[in-house]
C-alpha cells in the first residue's frame, strides 16, 4: 500500500522522474480514471469526501471551496485554476521539495483541479527565487503537453487545459490569494476585499480557485487509489498525510511525509533528532512564523489541525521553527516582526503604522532600551492588529507570534528591560 | 498626455527595446486574458536583458503595453526583485528570516559587509557585487542561506563565504 503519496517519488540525490518514469510508478492514473467517465462533479464529490483541508495555511476544505465555483450554463464560461507556490512563510520550506523533488505530481494534481472545476486555463505562480523549481516545472510541463496531458481534448474528453508557469519577483503579500489575483494581472500585490470570493469573481472577474502546491499534490492519489485508502492514511483526526518540516537547533533538521494525527514528539525526537547536544527546547512555532508559540508540555499533542488549535495555535503550513534554550525569544520574535513589518503591502493603517512601531520596539529592546511602557505598547498592539482589525490576515498572523511570546517568555521581556541588556548575549 | 498617460517629454526619454525584448514580452502578451498584466514580466524580461529597469526602460515599457507609467512604476517599486537602480554583476540576497537568524544569519551578514565593504542596498565598488537581505529562501533545513544571482548556497559558514566569493570573482 501506498504509505507516503507525497514523496514517494522524490529522491533528491537521483532528480526528478521524468514523465515516462513517474507513468510507471502510476503517474497519470488518474487522467485514466477521468478518461473513463469521471464527471467533474464526482471529481469534486470525491475530493469532498476524502476529506482533504487546505494545506497553505488556513486549512479550509478543499472540496468545499471547489463547490463554490459557479457551474452550469448561466455560469462564466471561462474559469481558472491557480496555483499558489509562492512559498514564503518564514520557516516553510515544503513546497520547495515537492516541486522540485517530483513536479509531474504537482502537474497531474492541476489537472485534476482544473477539470473538476471545468478551469481552461491554470497559471502557476511560483516566486521568483525558486529558479531549480522553475525549472523542472518547465520541464513537466512541457513533457505533460507532448504526451497530451495538456492542450485540447485531453485523452478524447473534450476537455482543453493550458498551464502556463508566472515566476514572481518577490513579496511574501503576494501568498494571500487576493493579493495574488492582483499580481497576476500585473497590479501591485494588494489584497483585495472580500466578498466577493476569488472563487465567485476572481482572476479578471471569472471564478477562480486558488489552491497550495501541497493541496494540490493530494489530488493524483485520491483519484488513482480511492477515497478509503485516502481515508487509511491518517492517524488522527484529519485525512491524509502532510509535510512536516523542522528548523532551528535539532540534530538533523528536514521535512518528512507522515500521517496527520503523528505525534509531534514523533517528528521532533525521531526524525528531527532532538536538539543539539547542551541545548534544551524552550519552545516552538508548529506551522510557520504567523502561528502561536507552544511549549515542550505540547510535545505529546498530536500533528492535527483540531488539536493544535485547541492548544491555542494552528498547524497551518506544518513546519515547526524551533527556540532553543540558548537563543533569545525577544530576538526571535524580533526578527519575525521586522520580517512582517518588511512585508507589510502597505494598504491599510494599521499593518502599515503598527507594525513598524512594533518592529522599532523590539529594536530597543535588542538595543537595551525597552522598558515597561514598551511592553504595554506591544501589548496592546496585540489586539490593534489582530483578527479583524486588519484588511488581510498578514498582521493577525503577525500577532500570533507576539501575544504568545508576551505570555510565554514575559520573563525574558522582563529581563531585557531589568539588564538594559540582552541577556543572550556574551 | 499621451494615451498613456505619460507627459511628452517622457515619451521622448524612452529609450528603444531591442527586438530580444519585445519577442520575449509579445509572447507573454499570449499567455494572459489582458496585455497590462505582462507589465511585470515585462520588467523582469527588460531586467535580464539591461541588469536593471531604468527611466528608459520603464517608460519605454509602459508605452509599449499602455500602462500609465505612474501605475507601471507602482509596481517596479513594489516587487523588491526588480531593481531599479543599477546593481553588481553578482546578486546576493542573504536570507535573514527566522530560520537563519537562529541559525546565524547575523554573523554571516557581518562577514561579508566586512568582506565586500558593502552594506544591505550597496554594490562594491568594483561592480561585482551587489547585497541584499531577502524573506524567508525556503530553505530552513539547510540554514543559513543565501542566492547569488539564480544559485542557492546552503549551510553556509564563514570559509564557506570566502570560497563562494572567490568562486564568482573568477567567473
Amino acid at each position: 500500500m501506498i504509505t507516503k503519496p507525497l514523496t514517494k517519488n522524490i529522491d533528491m540525490a537521483r532528480g526528478p522522474l521524468n514523465i515516462s518514469d513517474y507513468q510507471a510508478v502510476d503517474g497519470y492514473q488518474s487522467m485514466q480514471v477521468i478518461a473513463k467517465g469521471l464527471s467533474p462533479q464526482d471529481t469534486l464529490e470525491l475530493v469532498k469526501a476524502s476529506g482533504l483541508k487546505g494545506r497553505g495555511g488556513a486549512g479550509f476544505p478543499t472540496g468545499l471551496k471547489w463547490s463554490f465555483v459557479p457551474q452550469g450554463d448561466n455560469s462564466p464560461k471561462q474559469k481558472y485554476f491557480v496555483v499558489n507556490a509562492d512559498e514564503m512563510e518564514p520557516g516553510t520550506f515544503k513546497d520547495r521539495l515537492l516541486m522540485e523533488g517530483d513536479p509531474h505530481l504537482l502537474i497531474e494534481g492541476v489537472i485534476i483541479g482544473s477539470y473538476a472545476i471545468q478551469a481552461s486555463k491554470a497559471y502557476i505562480f511560483l516566486r521568483g527565487e525558486y529558479t531549480v523549481s522553475e525549472r523542472a516545472l518547465k520541464k513537466a510541463i512541457d513533457e505533460a503537453y507532448e504526451k497530451g496531458y495538456l492542450g485540447s481534448n485531453i485523452l478524447g474528453t473534450g476537455f482543453n487545459l493550458d498551464v502556463i508557469l508566472h515566476t514572481s519577483a518577490g513579496r511574501y503579500i503576494c501568498g494571500e490569494e487576493t493579493a495574488l489575483l492582483n499580481a497576476l494581472e500585473g497590479k501591485r500585490a494588494i489584497p483585495r476585499a472580500k466578498p466577493p470570493f476569488p472563487q465567485v469573481s476572481g482572476l479578471w472577474g471569472k471564478p477562480t480557485i486558488v489552491n497550495n502546491v501541497e493541496t494540490i499534490c493530494n489530488l493524483p492519489g485520491i483519484l488513482t487509489y480511492g477515497v478509503d485508502w485516502y481515508h487509511g492514511l491518517t492517524k488522527g483526526q484529519d485525512h491524509g498525510t502532510k509535510l512536516f518540516g523542522v528548523s532551528g537547533k535539532v540534530n538533523t533538521p528536514g521535512c518528512w511525509e507522515l500521517p496527520l494525527g503523528t505525534p509531534i514528539r514523533e517528528l521532533f525526537e525521531n526524525h528531527a533528532g532532538g536538539m543539539r547536544d547542551g541545548l534544551e527546547l524552550k519552545g516552538f512555532l508548529p506551522g510557520g512564523g504567523s502561528t502561536d508559540f507552544m511549549l515542550p508540555e505540547h510535545l505529546d499533542l498530536n500533528l492535527d489541525y483540531d488539536e493544535i488549535t485547541k492548544a491555542g495555535s494552528r498547524l497551518a503550513t506544518g513546519t515547526m521553527i524551533i527556540l532553543d534554550s540558548g537563543t533569545c525569544p525577544v530576538g526571535m520574535v524580533g526578527n519575525l516582526m521586522k520580517f512582517f513589518s518588511q512585508e507589510s503591502c502597505g494598504f491599510c493603517t494599521p499593518c502599515r503604522d503598527g507594525l513598524p512601531w512594533v518592529d522599532e520596539i523590539f529594536n530597543e529592546f535588542e538595543n537595551g532600551c525597552g522598558s515597561e511602557k514598551d511592553l504595554e505598547i506591544l501589548h496592546e498592539h496585540v489586539d490593534y492588529l489582530g483578527p479583524g482589525r486588519t484588511f488581510c490576515a498578514l498582521a493577525p498572523g503577525a500577532t500570533a507570534p507576539l501575544g504568545s511570546g508576551l505570555k510565554y517568555f514575559a520573563e525574558d521581556f522582563h529581563r531585557h528591560i531589568k539588564d538594559k541588556r540582552c541577556p543572550y548575549k556574551h | 498626455m499621451t494615451s498613456s498617460g505619460l507627459i511628452a517629454s517622457s515619451v521622448t526619454r524612452a529609450r528603444k527595446l531591442s527586438a530580444e525584448e519585445l519577442n520575449e514580452i509579445e509572447h507573454e502578451i499570449t499567455l494572459y486574458a489582458d496585455k497590462k498584466a505582462v507589465g511585470l514580466e515585462a520588467l523582469k524580461i527588460v531586467q535580464k536583458h539591461q541588469g536593471w529597469v531604468s527611466d528608459e526602460s520603464l517608460l519605454a515599457i509602459s508605452q509599449y503595453l499602455d500602462i500609465p507609467g505612474s501605475d507601471l512604476e507602482g509596481v517596479a517599486t513594489f516587487f523588491n526583485l526588480i531593481f531599479r537602480r543599477p546593481v553588481g554583476k553578482n546578486v546576493i540576497l542573504l536570507c535573514n528570516s527566522v530560520s537563519c537568524w537562529i541559525m546565524g544569519c547575523d554573523e554571516i551578514k557581518d562577514y561579508i559587509k566586512e568582506k565586500l565593504g558593502i552594506d544591505f542596498g550597496e554594490t562594491s565598488e568594483d561592480g561585482e557585487f551587489t547585497f541584499l537581505p531577502v524573506p524567508c529562501l525556503g530553505d530552513c533545513d539547510r540554514a543559513p542561506s543565501m542566492m547569488v544571482g539564480d544559485n542557492l548556497h546552503r549551510n553556509l559558514t564563514l570559509e564557506k563565504i570566502d570560497e563562494i566569493i572567490q568562486q564568482y570573482r573568477n567567473q
